[in-house]
Formats: structure tokens, C-alpha cells, sequence
């Protein structure tokens, strides 16, 4: 195709730019703006704030475990509290705050001025935000899900749980899976059309890869998790026959569909984290990622394997020999790309210069926490092992292990090498190291026993155990450790927040990285790029370091250009790219703010209101203005050729 | 030319290093407390059971075998981010070495040959545990209900039928089938010295074998979450020498010793009287109530309400009249029984060996 | 302020084929089609587990669904009339295909509820039932949500918003509609004909 004309950065238009793309101020620019940074951050700190709330859920429930025979909490209250826990911290805060990170840095890092589908970016936060707000009503009424995140039938079933609980839980997943579903579509639209020109397959980093194939593998296994809760609110609400055995149903059903998604969804939940940990990792180090190409397979790989895996949830079930000797068999083989990450991992820092900032530390850390839920979780496939140590706290410790581990940990690292983008102020190094070591020595202090207590045979989901069993010590051990991780996490929000205020300036690189997002003022003018970047390697911004042996480079192509490109400030404006090359094939009009994404979620939140209390009427009149929302955001404005959504 | 700085003492990464040391250190006496302790009563790696030692001996291989991941890449980290690094000047970036044979060896051959390994040992266990090597002494049929056992031997004719609940007993060194089901909810059953969990699933009828090498009392408890009271849903297994369980046996097909002197025949009366016939079963009585555990041979269980409390006459008093608060959301009503009954009435259970 | 007219030589807009819009269509249906393909296979899994006969009552009748499915491929067939017509720039010809698509799929779930009115079982009595009554009407909602994106798509095409070269809407309506036609053979083969093949 034609290439652009490349003007130079000091010509760009920014006033114009800066107002094309700005946000109107006041409440209609707060509930109508498509400014990707700003969902991201909105993302964040919801995030933020729901990982809080689970954690304090946690907490409580620690005070009841700590001691044998303690009944602080009823049974009822205790087990709406582990549900409230587990799908607050599997469902509203593991994916979400990968999404904000992916939101705010995707464009910037893929060279483009937004995502694919602005208002529907708009769209997966309100309804991200309105489902947390849906299932945080159950808790306000006493009636949250108690069932566990796994919401295993007959237990879910009217008969045997007859209050509003698991009716709250049915729809608020199926509401949450439409946020994350269609968060999943704008990644991978994103990432299909709109990359800076030139920056083709082998150019992308990793923390791309990550989110890309977590967004694949969420559009295909989500569905699975709203079939499950779609027939758990029939069977519940209008008394239909799917898990019940008596009727032709099973409730082997549930856990097949359950597990089809849920074994999908924790490396949805863990593969941008480990993409953010590739990014920070060569930074720190001083040289590029060894083995970039293997990563990259290797996230695929963990996705594509990972649909082929979810039996080993079931192994106890009395299952045929034959089947469980397959899952167990693609249960070991997803060791293997996970192995091929860590060991890319040690040999750049090895061979690399590492520089211990906070972020370095928490991806140093990251990396002994993902061996050890590795292992546990390679335990887990000896089918005949897994009978003993399944449904124990050996698993718990496994699930914290991969969760904190994988996800927790890469997280607050990529806040402490992201926020002075973002912010454009440093946090402050000693608080982040007091901030990592506490919750290091905390959470292993607190995790670590489990695999003990679980060795020796206390079971998961109890809400108190006796005193003959001989697990006092390892719970008490286990509270003190959690409440230490607590002030670590404390610590965090702590060095956020003052350094919001008081952090030292960062300017455009201040950990001298090589990625695209360091391109720019910090924090990022609202239109990202003044001019349009032109890439040539994986690395823009060490090419004048690293010449030809920069990774990517194809001798003669010569260098990227960053401090000129194609302006494209014609309103809204950016490039539209190909898939494999990202060759520049289209000049897009991008969508400006609109009111649409918040009154549909609006609307959706309200014909969830309506399902769940049995108030039909309001369940229609939630659907019809869905519908017509969607009508007044499709409408064609006069100018019918703007054609992206 | 630039004069190479001594970096202070200590340094950072020294001040780090020595951390992780004592981080380590600790944690490995973490580990020994931990490991002392291992000897509770329901320990998976014990050795107690049959099938229980060929899983066990595989997750001994799997413990092993991943601690010394764990610390050899706990190592290899260390040594990456505290050996000698020689900067480049003003820290700039270097293209570095490709580092392919970290992933070759680290990430691909070596997990691969240990992982296969693990995957025909899984197999071979699956395969060693599949049946016993003889012919089950006995099958027993376990039923789960929320939140009890109901335990059924089922005999030639019904009179040399069992049922019992929450308690199993079966003869040393001896296979011994069970066969669970359940009519409500999802349970598991698992005595951990003995073998794996297999699930209770309704619906459908799960097999299992156990043998038990010694004789002894094995505690278990349900494995799967299955409501309120999923935590106190204990059962016991107890292996007996064949002249003892053949000697249990024959007792527990009596019928109940009939109500001899006045206040256990008072006790008797209060049971038929207070609705307890309407739940439980005693037979020789008419109390034929099929909802609750069956009460004939009570006095013979080591332990009340699946292992909550110990069976004592105290504890059964306290459990007629407040199980709620013991139990709390178990089917077992409060009863509002007067203390002379009560008293009555625990002495006339208490008969009922 | 300096001048801002710059000529990428590159087109603006983005044509219909691959355009974002129409990969947002494509991964919709792709997660749409996969929940489908769940529904259907907890219908084989309970069949598959089911110790009574499956369907209870026989096989099902095809005297209404038969003719149904080869309704709704002709509505597919008249919106691929139709939307060729624009392509070659003839409103008209738009216009008429999205009308007969509307009215044959209007006809399409006048029929299945004449079909759920008599079938001898419920949604409540036992799984057959349940998951019949489920994905029949999931389909359904999935027909009507199709009618209704195609009432937009004509009143679209009445304004003349539609041209040559730009008729996404009218596309991705399309793709849609022909997803809901493609998703009917599957739900029609496993339902009403998976049972007679033995």
C-alpha cells in the first residue's frame, strides 16, 4: 500500500489534536467518555477495590480458622463469605485489573491512538462495574451465593438452598462474562487492526501475546459458564430438570460446564501477568527477553492446552480409567510451556544486568511463587495423588500459590513500572521494597502451611475443624502470615497514593525501556501519539543503543521512526493495519464520547434486577431499552461512512 | 579513565541476599515444625492402608521430586540476581548471548523427562489400585445424606442385614468393597489413611476398595463440600482382627436388647413419645423412622452426630436437647425434652450396645 | 497554526471486507456459535448418560420442523439476494431481500411456537424436555434479536443510508442472520434427527 507521509513531531497539530480527542468536562464527559487511558484506570481502581473487599472477606475468615472449634461465624455466614471471597477475587479482580493494564498500555505499546472499539470499551467497564454492584446487593441483603465459586449442583439447586443466593449468583456471572466477553472482543480486534505499521507478528511484545490469547480463549470458554448459570436459573427459577438426577439431569452437567470455562479462565487470568513480567524483566535486566519466540509459542501453547485439561477438577468423581489417564496426561504436558517462560525468565536476568527497583524485585519474586504453585499444581495430575490431596487445603495453598503468585504479584510490580506513565511521578522506592518484602515473607509465611495442613488432611470449605485434629498450629501460622501479606498490600496502597502527590517527576522513560509506551510525555498526551510511529523491531526505543542487533530488525529495512510519522488529524483519526504485517491498509474515524455504553449497562443492570427478584416487568423493560440503546448507538450519523464501532 | 565505585556495606542486593537467607533458613523450620507434626490423625502419607501406600508412595515421589524444583530454581534465581554482573558504562542495554540452551535443557528436556516419569507412575498407581488382589471380604453400602453416614451391610436375608451410621467396621487385611451413593446432595468419602476421596454422587452408584494392614481406628471426613454442616460430617473406620468383626457383626444384627429395668423402660417410652420414632430406627422397637441414623446398636459407636462429639451420656443428652447449637442448620430438631425424661431416656440409649 | 492537510495516500474509511467493524461481528457470532455448541452438548451428555429412552416419548416429529428449516434457509438465501443487490448499488433490490428474509423468519418462529403449543411434553418434566424447550428457545431469542436487526437494517436502507461501497450494517445483519440460519441446522440435526439415526 502507499506509505504515509511522514512529517516531523515538531509540525504536529497538538492543539488540535488535543482537542479532537479530549474528553468534554463535567458528568457528560465522566459517563460518556471513550478515552481508553481513562477506562484503564477506571479499571484499576475497581479492581483495586474489589481485591480489598476479598481480602478482607479473607481476613474474617482467618480470625474463624484460627483456632479449632471457634464459632465466631455461623455456618451460613462462613460459607457466604469463602463464596463471596472466591468469585470476588477469581472474576471481579483477577481479569479485570489485567484489563485495565491492558486497556490503558495496549495502544500506546501497539503505536495506535485507541483501541479497536472505543464505545465498546466504554460498554465491557459499566457493565464490569454494574455486575460488581449486582453481586455486592446479594451480600447487602444477606443473601450472597454460598455455594463456593464453583457452585456445585445439588447444593445450588432450589431445593436444597431456597433463598435468593445462588440466583444472585447465576446472573451476576452470566452479567460479568458479558463484560468480559466483549472486553475479549475489543483485544482482539485491537490487536488484529490496529498496530503501528510495521510492527508485525514477530514485533509484538509479549505482554500483547498474553492478553491476546487470554481474549481468545475467554470468547470460546465463556460461553460454556453462562450455558451452566443460564440452566441453573432456569432450573431454580422455573423449576426445569438439568442437574437433578432424579429427572434425566445430572449434576456431573454443572461441573463439566463449570470446569470447561473455569480451567480456562485461570490462564486467562494469569497469561497477561506473565506477559507484564516478560516486559519488566529485560528492562531490569538491560538486554532483550532470551528466547522471545519460544514465549511467545508458549503462551499459545498454555492457551490451547489449557481447554484440554478441565477434568482433572473431577478426577474423584468416579470417572473411566481411559478419561482421567488423558487429562492427567495434558495436565503434565501444560508443565511444559509454563517451564519454557521460567527459564526464559532466569537466563535474562542471568545473562542480563539486573537492577533491583521494585518492579525487579516483585518479577524476581513472581517467578519462585509461579515454580511452587507450578509444582503443587503438576501434584495435582497424578490422578491417584490428586484423590487424596483434592478438596484439601493443599489445593488452597496451590490456588494462592498460582493466584497471588501469578497474578497478585506481576500486578503490583507492573503498578510500580507503570504508574509513572500513567501518572507521570515515581513511587517511591524504599516504601516498594518494604511494600514487596512484607508481602513476600507474609504470604509465604501464610500459604505455605496450607500444603501442610492439607497433607494432613484438613479438607477446604470447612468453617471450623476439631480440636483432635492436630491443625491449629498450621492455622494459626496461616493467620499471622495472611494478616503480614495484609500490611504489605497496605503498604501498596499507601506508596500509590502519596506518590500520586508527591512522587518524584518520571518523564517520558525514567527506566530507560524499550517498548513504544515510554515514547511519550508522562502521562501520555490524550492522544498518544502526535505523529503516527513507523516500526521496524521488537524494541523501538533501543535501537539507538542496540543498532542492527536490536530483536526484529531486518538489516536494510532501516530504523523505526518515531519522532515522525503520519499526523492523521482529520478528527478522530489512526491507522488501520493488517494482521500479520500491520502494512497501513486504512485511515480510521475513530468514535468520539457517547452516552450509549453507560445507559445500556444501565439497562442491563436493570433486567438483571428484574430476573433476580421475579419482577418480570422490570426484566423486560431492561431488555427493551438494551435494545434500544443499541439502536441509538448504531444509528448512522449523517456522514454514513463512519464505519468502525 | 573511570574508577570503579566499591559499593557500601552492605549493599543493597547483599542486604537482600542475606533476607532470602534467613528467609530460607526459616522456612525450612517451618517445614520441620510442619513435618513433626505429620503425624495427625489423618495423614495422606501415611501407610496404613493398601491402596492408601501405593498412592502414598507416589506422592512421596511428587513431594520429593518437587521441593527439589523448587529449590533448584529458587537457587538458580538467587545465583541470576546476586552473582557479578559487569554493567555496561551508564547502563545501557547490550543485545546479549540468544540463551537457548537455558530453554532446551531447563524449559523442555529436563521437565519432560520428569514428567513423563511422574505420568507411567500415575498410571502404574492407577492401574496397582484399580481392585484388590482378592476377593472383597464384604461389600458395604454407604450412603451419604447431609450431614451423616448411613452404613448398610447387606446380608443373605434381612435379618442378616446392618445398618449402622457413621462408623464402618471391616476385618484386617482383608479387601472390603463399598459401594456409595447418595440421595441428596454431592459427599465424598475419604479416610485418608486409607485411600483417596471418591465422591457421592446422586445418581449414580461410585465403587471403592479398601484394605486396612493393621488393626486400628481410621478417621475420615467428607471431602466435598456439600453444605452447612460439610464441616462436621466425620466417619470412622474400624479394623478389626477377624474374631472381633465377625464378633461386631453378630451383635449388630441383634435387634436392640430389650428396655430391662424401670427407668431405661421409662427411657423407652419417652423415645416412642417425643417424636424420635418419627426420624429413627430401632429395631425391636416400633420405631421404624428412616430420616435420621438408625439408633439399634448407638451405644456401640465411639461418636455422635458424624463425629462431632464423643459418644458419652452427656454429650447425647446435650444433643437431643440442643443440636441446633452444636449442629447448627443439621436436621436434628431441638427437642424440648424435660431433664427427668432426658435422663431416662440417655440411660435407655446407653443400652443399646 | 500550521497547515494540517496531510495526504497519507492511504483511503480513508475502511471499505467492507476486514474492516474492525466486521471482525467484531465475526468474534460475536464465534462466541455466540460456542455457546450453542455447550447447549448442545449438555443435550448429548445427558443423552449419552440418560437410562431412559431419549427422547422419552420417540423420536420427535419433522412435520412442522422440516418445513421450518427450509424456511429459514430460504430467508437466508433472499437477505444473500438481497445484499448482492446493494453491492451492485440497487437500493431496490436491498430493500425487497431484506423484506422477504423478515417475513420468512417471521414465519419461522410463528411456526416454532405453533410446534411448542403441541408437542406433548413440558419444559418442566424431566431433562429431555428442559433442554428441548432451552435451546429451541435460545434459538429462538437469537431469530428475533435477527428480525429486529433487520428492521433497523430496512429502515436504514430506506433513508438511503446504503451504498456501493458502504453497507456494513447490512453485511454484519447478514453474517448474523445466516449464523442463526447455520446454528438452526445443527440444533435441528441434533435434536430432532441424532435420535432416529439409532
Amino acid at each position: 500500500m502507499a506509505v504515509a507521509t511522514l512529517a516531523p513531531i515538531a509540525t504536529a497539530p497538538v492543539e488540535r489534536l488535543t482537542r479532537t480527542w479530549e474528553t468534554p468536562p463535567g458528568l457528560y464527559g465522566v459517563l460518556s467518555t471513550v478515552d481508553h487511558k481513562t477506562i484503564g484506570k477506571r479499571y484499576l481502581v475497581t479492581a483495586m477495590i474489589f481485591l480489598i473487599i476479598g481480602g478482607l472477606e479473607a481476613l474474617v475468615m482467618r480470625v474463624q480458622l484460627t483456632h479449632s472449634d471457634t464459632h465466631l461465624l455461623s455456618p451460613e455466614a462462613y460459607n457466604q463469605l469463602f463464596t463471596m471471597h472466591g468469585i470476588t477475587m477469581i472474576f471481579w479482580y483477577a481479569s479485570p485489573i489485567l484489563s485495565g493494564f491492558s486497556n490503558y498500555i495496549w495502544p500506546l505499546m501497539l503505536g495506535s491512538r485507541d483501541m479497536a472499539y472505543p464505545r465498546v470499551n466504554a460498554l465491557s467497564y459499566w457493565t464490569f462495574l454494574a455486575s460488581g454492584i449486582f453481586i455486592y446487593t446479594a451480600l447487602a441483603i444477606g443473601q450472597a451465593p454460598n455455594d463456593g465459586w464453583f457452585g456445585y449442583a445439588p447444593v445450588s439447586l432450589q431445593q436444597f438452598n431456597p433463598g435468593l443466593n445462588m440466583d444472585f449468583y447465576a446472573l451476576g456471572l452470566i452479567f460479568l462474562t458479558v463484560s468480559t466477553t466483549i472486553g475479549a472482543i475489543n483485544f482482539i480486534g485491537t490487536v488484529m487492526k490496529m498496530r503501528a505499521p510495521g510492527m508485525s507478528l514477530n514485533r509484538l511484545p509479549i505482554f500483547v501475546y498474553g492478553t491476546m490469547t487470554a481474549s481468545f480463549a475467554a470468547v470460546f470458554s465463556l460461553p460454556a459458564l453462562t450455558a451452566g448459570c443460564v440452566f441453573l436459573f432456569f432450573e431454580r427459577q422455573f423449576h426445569m430438570h438439568f442437574f437433578d438426577a432424579a429427572q434425566g439431569g445430572s449434576p456431573l452437567l454443572w461441573q463439566h460446564l463449570f470446569w470447561i470455562l473455569g480451567h480456562p479462565w485461570v490462564y486467562i487470568i494469569v497469561l497477561p501477568a506473565m506477559g507484564m513480567v516478560s516486559e519488566m524483566i529485560p528492562t531490569f535486566c538491560r538486554r532483550p527477553l532470551v528466547g522471545y519466540p519460544y514465549v511467545a509459542l508458549s503462551t499459545i501453547a498454555t492457551g490451547l492446552i489449557g481447554f484440554g485439561v478441565w477434568v482433572h477438577h473431577m478426577f474423584a468423581t468416579g470417572l473411566p480409567a481411559i478419561s482421567m489417564s488423558f487429562f492427567s496426561g495434558a495436565s503434565y504436558l501444560i508443565t511444559i510451556p509454563s517451564a519454557i517462560a521460567v527459564f526464559a525468565w532466569i537466563a535474562t536476568i542471568w545473562t542480563g544486568k539486573p537492577v533491583f527497583k521494585t518492579p525487579m524485585l516483585f518479577a524476581a519474586g513472581f517467578i519462585v511463587l509461579f515454580v511452587i504453585g507450578g509444582v503443587s499444581g503438576v501434584v495435582t495430575a497424578a490422578v491417584p495423588f490428586d484423590w487424596q490431596v483434592t478438596d484439601t487445603y493443599f489445593i488452597v495453598a496451590h490456588i494462592h500459590y498460582v493466584l497471588i503468585g501469578i497474578n497478585v504479584f506481576p500486578v503490583i510490580g507492573a503498578f510500580y513500572y507503570w504508574m509513572p506513565k500513567m501518572t507521570g511521578r515515581m513511587m517511591d522506592e524504599t516504601l516498594g521494597k518494604w511494600n514487596f518484602w512484607t508481602m513476600f515473607i507474609g504470604f509465604n509465611l501464610g500459604f505455605f502451611p496450607m500444603h501442610i495442613a492439607g497433607l494432613l488432611g484438613m479438607p477446604r470449605r470447612v468453617y471450623t475443624y476439631p480440636a483432635a485434629s492436630g491443625w491449629d498450629t498450621v492455622n494459626l501460622i496461616t493467620t499471622i502470615g495472611s494478616f503480614v501479606f495484609a500490611i504489605g498490600v497496605l503498604l501498596f496502597v499507601i506508596n500509590l497514593l502519596v506518590s500520586r502527590k508527591r512522587g518524584t517527576l518520571a518523564g517520558s522513560n525514567p527506566w530507560n525501556a524499550g517498548t513504544l509506551e515510554w515514547a511519550m510525555e508522562s502521562p501520555p498526551p490524550v492522544y498518544n501519539f502526535a505523529v503516527i510511529p513507523i516500526i521496524r523491531s521488537r524494541l523501538p526505543l533501543w535501537e539507538d543503543q542496540l543498532g542492527d542487533a536490536t530483536p526484529g530488525i531486518i538489516p536494510g529495512e532501516g530504523h523505526s521512526h518515531i519522532s515522525e510519522g503520519a499526523v492523521l488529524a482529520q478528527g478522530r483519526e489512526t491507522f488501520g493495519t493488517s494482521p500479520l504485517e500491520a502494512e497501513p491498509l486504512h485511515v480510521l474515524q475513530m468514535p468520539s464520547d457517547s452516552l450509549w455504553p453507560f445507559l445500556l449497562s444501565a439497562a442491563m443492570l436493570a433486567g438483571f434486577y428484574g430476573l433476580v427478584f421475579s419482577q418480570w416487568w422490570l426484566a423486560i423493560l431492561g431488555a427493551v431499552g438494551v435494545f434500544v440503546c443499541v439502536a441509538g448507538w448504531l444509528w448512522p450519523k449523517n456522514a454514513p461512512r463512519a464505519e468502525a464501532v | 579513565m573511570r574508577r570503579r565505585r566499591k559499593p557500601k556495606s552492605p549493599s543493597p542486593s547483599e542486604r537482600t541476599m542475606t533476607r532470602a537467607r534467613w528467609g530460607g533458613a526459616g522456612a525450612l523450620a517451618a517445614l520441620g515444625i510442619c513435618a513433626a507434626g505429620a503425624c495427625g490423625p489423618m495423614n495422606t502419607l501415611g501407610r496404613d492402608g493398601v491402596t492408601g501406600s501405593s498412592e502414598t508412595s507416589l506422592g512421596w515421589f511428587l513431594v520429593i521430586t518437587s521441593c527439589a524444583v523448587v529449590l533448584i530454581i529458587t537457587v538458580l534465581v538467587c545465583i541470576a540476581a546476586f552473582k557479578h554482573h559487569q554493567a555496561a558504562p551508564g547502563n545501557a542495554v547490550v543485545a546479549g548471548t540468544p540463551g537457548f540452551e537455558w530453554i532446551l535443557w531447563g524449559g523442555m528436556l529436563i521437565p519432560a523427562v520428569v514428567l513423563v516419569v511422574a505420568f507411567f507412575l500415575t498410571i502404574g498407581t492407577l492401574n496397582a489400585v484399580a481392585a484388590p488382589e482378592r476377593a472383597p471380604a464384604a461389600t458395604i453400602a454407604v450412603v451419604g445424606h447431609q450431614w451423616w453416614w448411613e452404613v448398610r451391610y447387606e446380608g443373605s436375608s434381612p435379618d442378616q442385614s446392618i445398618v449402622t451410621a457413621n462408623e464402618i467396621h471391616v476385618p484386617v487385611g482383608e479387601p472390603v468393597r463399598l459401594e456409595l451413593s447418595t440421595n441428596d446432595v454431592i459427599h465424598s468419602f475419604w479416610v485418608p489413611e486409607l485411600a483417596g476421596k471418591t465422591d457421592l454422587i446422586p445418581g449414580q452408584t461410585n465403587s471403592m476398595w479398601i484394605e486396612a494392614r493393621h488393626a486400628g481406628v481410621f478417621g475420615g471426613t467428607c471431602g466435598e463440600f456439600c453444605g452447612a454442616q460439610h464441616a462436621h460430617m466425620q466417619i470412622r473406620v474400624i479394623a478389626d482382627p477377624p474374631d472381633r468383626y465377625q464378633a461386631w457383626l453378630a451383635a449388630q444384627r441383634e435387634p436392640a436388647a430389650g428396655a430391662t429395668d424401670p427407668t431405661t423402660a421409662d427411657g423407652l417410652r419417652v423415645f416412642m413419645t417425643s417424636g424420635c420414632a418419627n426420624c429413627h430406627s430401632i429395631r425391636g422397637t416400633r420405631a421404624g423412622g428412616g430420616v435420621g441414623p438408625d439408633l439399634t446398636h448407638i451405644a456401640s459407636r465411639t461418636t455422635i452426630a458424624a463425629g462431632t462429639l464423643p459418644n458419652t451420656k452427656g454429650n447425647l443428652m446435650a444433643w437431643i436437647v440442643d443440636a441446633q447449637a452444636i449442629k447448627p442448620g443439621s436436621d436434628m430438631p431441638t427437642m424440648a425434652v424435660p431433664s427427668r425424661d432426658l435422663l431416662a431416656l440417655a440411660a435407655y440409649l446407653e443400652t443399646l450396645k | 497554526m500550521t497547515s494540517c492537510t496531510y495526504d497519507t495516500g492511504i483511503p480513508l474509511g475502511t471499505g467492507e471486507s476486514r474492516s474492525p467493524g466486521w471482525w467484531a461481528m465475526v468474534w460475536t457470532i464465534a462466541t455466540e456459535a460456542a455457546l450453542f455448541a455447550f447447549l448442545l452438548f449438555s443435550f448429548f451428555y445427558l443423552g449419552s448418560q440418560s437410562r431412559s429412552p431419549w427422547p422419552p416419548a420417540g423420536p420427535l416429529s419433522l412435520k412442522l420442523a422440516l418445513p421450518n428449516t427450509i424456511i429459514l434457509i430460504l430467508s437466508s438465501v433472499a437477505y444473500v439476494w438481497g445484499e448482492r443487490g446493494i453491492r451492485a448499488g440497487n437500493r431496490t433490490r436491498l430493500r425487497a431481500g431484506l423484506r422477504i428474509a423478515f417475513f420468512l423468519g417471521l414465519i419461522f418462529v410463528i411456526i416454532q411456537a405453533i410446534e411448542w403449543k403441541h408437542l406433548p411434553f413440558g419444559p418442566r418434566g424431566q431433562a429431555f424436555g428442559s433442554l428441548f424447550y432451552t435451546i429451541t428457545g435460545f434459538h429462538g431469542a437469537h431469530v428475533i434479536l435477527g428480525l429486529l436487526m433487520n428492521l433497523l437494517v430496512q429502515i436504514w436502507a430506506e433513508r438511503g443510508v446504503f451504498t456501493r461501497e458502504s453497507h456494513l450494517a447490512v453485511t454484519n445483519a447478514g453474517m448474523y442472520w445466516h449464523f442463526v440460519d447455520i446454528v438452526w441446522l445443527f440444533v435441528f440435526a441434533s435434536l430432532y434427527i441424532s435420535p432416529r439415526l439409532g
